[in-house]
């Protein structure tokens, strides 16, 4: 069961431009492989930026405390 | 701030002591005996060092594991995360399981999702690149069951380190340890071996581009030849006193298996150390590989593939003593000779501690030396 796809529109110029790029540069077998890496980059900046600490105030007490008895603080 | 957790979220399971009532009352057919190395997967589990994932795989993410090197919600992984047992008699999906040790003492709850066959070869040929039996992890797989069960851990049995609770840190510690020292950039050095100067070079090299360096030298089942444990840590800690500046270093180590996945593996070890809050990690020569299974340099190809994986890679190459150079160098600075390079096979340094010789200073510290030396039988039989 490996992984779905789908489809999405993009401009032709653009899709020919890439199509140009990844003649030249090896490492990508499509234009949809390009895309996707691309994708893949941009996404994963933006969902880092949100994500909180999974921890509470009394979590980050308790564990400063064990961690200078482990002579770690 | 450290990384942030791999998929989003840091995953807590529920602990308990081992005498809780969460873990009675279940019947022979919904308790299962697990070994040593899967109770280090399920303590991975359970602290969030194998973050996102929340229990043993299913069939979708495993399919798409060894197929894309993806989780199926896409989130990059590269070794298959599974329980290898047979299908246990008249236990339904929905229904708990409890994994015990070979004591008899609970190590987890699970909720049974169901059994699934796997192709033992495809997995060796996708996941290790080889079918070749000689090669430990294939080997593992071959002697395994086909059968593996997925389901999620409802709760664990507060994990106990033995001799090395003192220096065991979850990734939860460690995040909060990198935010209290005030590092924003922490690289990640994995290691199953006592130091060599070489190691040293490549630590501090690193140690230069970040705020803080993170040795996470792993503990677990290892091949015949390898350094004993608990001569790692003590070697460690020789290296460290004597050697680092005590606010950039921090040690600790990690309860798990080798895979000897080489570049696949390299991923792996770079999404745990991500979770543990690390933003970069040293990839060397021949990371996590084993005898000529893998291109030198495989595990710092691959990472190219994944441009969303949210820990950096610091690509280095070998690190050694040039007799010529009369100083440490690599393949990048020195213009000489491998017979110019000061190096000892493994069989030469086993050999050379066996007979109570410490190696020149310049391969290794002679208090890292020392520190080996202590030991009767300082390397796995």
């Amino acid at each position: 069961m490996p992984s779905k796809y789908t489809t999405v529109s993009i401009p032709q110029p653009l899709h020919e431009r890439i199509q140009k790029l990844i003649e030249k540069k090896p490492g990508f077998k499509s234009v949809s492989d390009y895309v996707t890496y691309v994708l893949r980059e941009v996404i994963a900046m933006h969902e880092t930026k949100e994500v909180p600490e999974p921890f509470t105030s009394v979590d980050v007490e308790e564990i400063k405390q064990r961690l200078k008895a482990l002579g770690y603080l | 701030m450290p990384a942030s957790p791999h998929g989003g979220t840091l995953v807590q399971v529920k602990q308990a002591p081992s005498d809780s009532g969460v873990f009675e009352g279940f019947s022979d057919a919904c308790r299962l005996s697990i070994g040593q190395e899967t109770q280090k997967i399920v303590w991975n589990l359970g602290n969030g060092v194998f973050s996102p994932l929340k229990g043993f795989m299913g069939e979708g993410d495993y399919a798409n594991v060894i197929e894309q090197m993806r989780l199926e919600n896409d989130v990059p992984w590269t070794l298959p995360i599974l329980l290898f047992s047979e299908r246990p008699k008249g236990v339904k999906a929905g229904d708990d399981v409890m994994l015990a040790d070979g004591d008899r003492r609970p190590v987890a709850v699970i909720s049974y999702e169901g059994n699934f066959d796997i192709d033992r070869k495809e997995y060796a040929k996708k996941v290790f690149g080889t079918e070749d039996s000689s090669h430990p992890g294939v080997s593992k797989v071959y002697t395994s069951p086909s059968s593996v069960i997925s389901g999620k851990l409802k709760v664990i049995a507060r994990p106990e380190y033995g001799g090395y609770a003192d220096c065991t840190l979850t990734p939860k510690e460690t995040r909060i340890l990198f935010t209290e020292k005030g590092w924003k950039t922490v690289v990640a050095f994995q290691t199953r071996n006592a130091p060599h100067i070489n190691h040293e070079y490549l630590q501090k090299s690193a140690l230069g581009l970040v705020d803080g360096l993170f040795v996470n030298p792993v503990l677990g089942k290892k091949k015949s030849g390898d350094f004993r444990d608990e001569v790692i840590v003590a070697s460690y800690r020789a290296l460290i006193n004597n050697y680092y500046p005590r606010d950039s270093v921090v040690m600790s180590v990690l309860h798990y298996e080798m895979q000897y996945a080489g570049p696949k593996e390299a991923i792996t070890h770079a999404i745990m150390r991500k979770n543990f809050g690390c933003t970069h990690i040293i990839i060397g020569r021949d990371h996590a590989g084993v005898g000529d299974f893998y291109k030198p340099y495989a595990a710092q190809e691959i990472f190219g593939e994944f441009p969303d994986l949210g820990i950096s890679p610091l690509f280095f190459r070998e690190f050694y003593y040039c007799k010529k150079c009369a100083g440490i160098a690599s393949e990048r600075t020195c213009p000489h000779t491998e017979d110019d390079r000061l190096s000892f096979s493994g069989t030469k340094l086993r050999k050379m501690f066996s007979e109570g010789e410490v190696p020149p200073k310049e391969f290794m510290r002679p208090e890292v030396a020392q520190a080996i030396m202590k030991f009767k039988e300082p390397f796995v039989v």
